[in-house]
């Protein structure tokens, strides 16, 4: 297990994106990743089935698919995150009492404050919470699952102005 | 009467390691104790003292979350699939 999250910028971008769009409710999802390879590659924002600002849970249905469809494509869930509104990007403790993937990166995103959100990764095995830093990386080989807010929001102020795309049904 | 039950890493010590196992029973809750025979302390993952699902737990019957069927009374025919996932949730 690694001791730090390698992550490209542009999901981490997208995933802030999701959160402040989806404030002050709290916002949740996946980045999958090839089996074993600790690289988070293609992002999959969740419906939170709670809707409230200090709650989340993966809609049932839309969690079976997901994992179905990530077992199909041999990846595993690298990342798992979700926003807090009004606290601290910090596991709570029902948070940790949820972990059930401990091979997971944790990932909190707070959007408390609407200038800067505050994103920490974690590792929560047997209860216990670990902080890892976070490495972005200015891959250019990205995957996005088809999010048009995502991908758009992410495209604004881009430079060079076009991004290269594994795109999800060719592969 | 074989049923397909697929099991998440984290119960995966219960099982030898093993990813899928296979059980029988008319319900859910007849299958979680066949399989408890053979696979210690499964069914204690699954099931609180007081006789219900846990909280931490979602478990489908093939595409449909038991919840919505009849949690540990739901019904069970040959060939059908378990699926046991960690439910992802918090605060």
């Amino acid at each position: 297990m690694s001791d730090v999250l390698s992550i490209g910028r542009s999901i981490i971008e997208a995933i802030v994106e999701h959160a402040r769009r989806d404030h002050p409710d709290e916002a949740c999802g996946v980045v999958a990743g090839p089996a074993g390879s600790d690289r988070p590659t293609r992002l999959i924002p969740m419906q939170n089935a709670a809707r409230s600002m200090t709650f989340y849970e993966f809609d049932s249905k839309e969690y079976l698919r997901v994992w179905r469809e990530m077992d199909d494509r041999d990846e595993e869930p690298v990342v798992i995150y979700h926003s807090h509104t009004a606290t601290e990007a910090y596991p709570s403790r029902t948070d940790i009492s949820f972990a059930g993937w401990p091979q997971a990166h944790y990932l909190l995103v707070s959007t408390r404050d609407p200038q800067r959100a505050e994103i920490r990764s974690f590792r929560i095995v047997d209860g216990e919470v670990t902080e890892e830093p976070v490495r972005l990386l200015e891959s250019d080989s990205v995957e996005a699952t088809v999010d048009p807010h995502a991908v758009q929001s992410y495209m604004f102020g881009q430079s060079p102005a076009s991004v290269d795309y594994e795109c999800p049904a060719a592969s | 009467m074989a049923i397909e039950v697929r099991i998440p890493t984290i119960l995966r010590s219960h099982t030898g390691g093993a990813k899928v196992v296979e059980g029988s029973g008319d319900t859910l809750n007849d299958l979680l104790t066949d399989l408890d025979a053979r696979h210690p302390g499964l069914r204690g993952r699954l099931v609180t003292a007081e006789g219900g699902l846990h909280r931490f737990v979602n478990v489908y019957v093939n595409d449909e979350d038991v919840r919505f069927l009849g949690a540990l009374d739901t019904k069970l025919s040959d060939g059908d699939t378990v699926t046991i996932l960690p439910a992802v949730a918090g605060g």
